[in-house]
């Protein structure tokens, strides 16, 4: 069996289009920066997660150390059970503090870690215990003209 | 009485040759994956069949990708600057490339580039009864010939798809940051934010994959199962194309609602 030029012809052709698959990989997709090779799962409960999405990031001190993979309703408590996989180079302590923000006026929605000050360290499997739920703008309105309207009297 | 049965009957007759040749195109599939061990022992076969269909397709896929992608860049930035995030734009060309228009259009094109010339072949080959022939003498045309064109089309669709998705996202670059000056860095840091390589790249390498399955199968099909004349291959070749475009499309409709539900 000989080599041929059509051969060549196809080495060249599989051959860039390993190229192209590799540059949409590390280029255009995240697979260089932001994948999480060993993860530990964290859970939080909130009680409104407002727009939270699965795949969502979670962010501490604004850099990505874990994705959102589950949300759950729990209908024991009427909570939101949001599960997330955690970078495994990153340790956080027992009372660190999850609310959920929002990147920008109109951006995606993270759950962002604010650190506490514990010694013990949240392991695979715990529960964030201390949260702090969604920002709801029209609850957040409508508080803000209420106590407007029951103030009004006063001031004058 | 018999004018007023004729439309029910034609009906009936179109739908039950339509039954007919969706299962003998699906036992043709059986037959074709039994016989393909051949086309990998004799690997020059599909080599060649390869380069014939996917080799031959760069130059299209990747022209087309190009514009594909200048296009994406002139529109999107046009709406985004509206909305003032012209740093999306990066997200918004890769997000349509790889996740829909790279398989779907690289599939199209394929369909229409490769797809009819493999039927046309082996439509002619059966016109000039070249298959009977290789019955004749014991070699069995769908291990020779139809399985090398089968899976030389299912290894190539996923490399193109993959080349129009890069050189799209290249187009896209091209427009928005070197002509229109969006700024380098936010084009691509919010691509590479926005873009998740299992959800949205390996989610249109499997589509592509699926959509590679599809062509080469109709493409195959339609040639093989032609009428054995001049005007039989023709309209081989025309079904081909047809076919394989609604199948895409409806393919793409399908693995879509499948892969992308809701989330993100």
């Amino acid at each position: 069996m000989n080599r041929t030029v059509l051969d060549l012809w196809v080495g060249f052709f599989v051959a860039i289009g390993i190229v192209a698959l590799l540059f949409l990989a590390l280029k255009v997709g995240n697979l260089s920066s932001g994948h999480l090779s060993d993860t530990y799962q964290l859970q939080a409960r909130f009680d409104n997660i407002g727009g939270l999405k699965v795949r969502g990031p979670v962010k501490s001190a604004g850099v990505l150390v874990g994705r959102i993979v589950d949300i759950r309703f729990d209908p024991a408590t009427y909570e939101a059970v949001v599960t997330m996989d955690v970078d495994g180079r990153y340790r956080f302590p027992k009372d660190t503090f999850a609310s959920i923000n929002t990147s920008g006026l109109l951006g995606e929605q993270y759950i962002g870690f604010e650190v506490g000050g514990d010694e013990k360290m949240l392991s695979a499997g715990d529960t964030i215990v201390k949260t702090q739920s969604a920002v709801v703008l029209e609850k957040l309105i409508s508080q803000f003209m209420f106590n407007k309207a029951s103030e009004g009297p006063e001031t004058k | 009485m018999a004018d007023l049965l004729q439309p029910i009957r034609q009906l009936g007759q179109a739908v039950t040759q339509r039954i007919w040749r969706l299962g003998f195109a699906a036992r043709f599939f059986v037959a074709i994956l039994m016989y393909s061990g051949a086309s990998f022992r004799r690997l020059p076969l599909t080599l060649r069949e390869i380069y014939f269909s996917g080799v031959l397709s760069l130059l299209i896929i990747m022209v087309s990708g190009l514009f594909v992608g200048l296009v994406l860049g002139l529109q999107g930035y046009e709406t985004l600057q509206r909305y003032g995030s012209t740093e999306a734009l990066g997200v918004l060309v890769a997000l349509s490339l790889t996740r829909e228009l790279g398989p779907v259009v690289a599939a199209l094109l394929f369909a229409s580039r490769a797809g009819s010339s493999v039927t046309a072949e082996i439509g002619l080959m059966k016109a000039t009864e070249q298959l009977k022939a290789m019955d004749m003498m014991a070699v069995n045309p769908i291990a020779r010939v139809v399985a090398p064109r089968f899976w030389g089309g299912v290894v190539s669709m996923p490399l193109l798809a993959a080349l129009f998705s890069a050189m799209g996202v290249l187009g896209g670059w091209l427009i928005g940051v070197v002509f229109i000056g969006v700024d380098d860095g936010a084009f691509w840091a919010q691509m590479q934010a926005g873009v998740d390589f299992r959800y949205d790249i390996w989610n249109g390498v499997i589509k592509s994959f699926v959509f590679g399955i599809a062509v080469s199968l109709i493409a195959v099909f339609e040639g093989y199962d032609s009428v054995p004349t001049a005007e039989g291959v023709s309209r081989a070749i025309t079904r081909t194309v047809v076919t394989s475009a609604l199948t895409i499309l409806a393919l793409d409709f399908v693995l879509t609602s499948f892969m992308f539900r809701g989330t993100s």
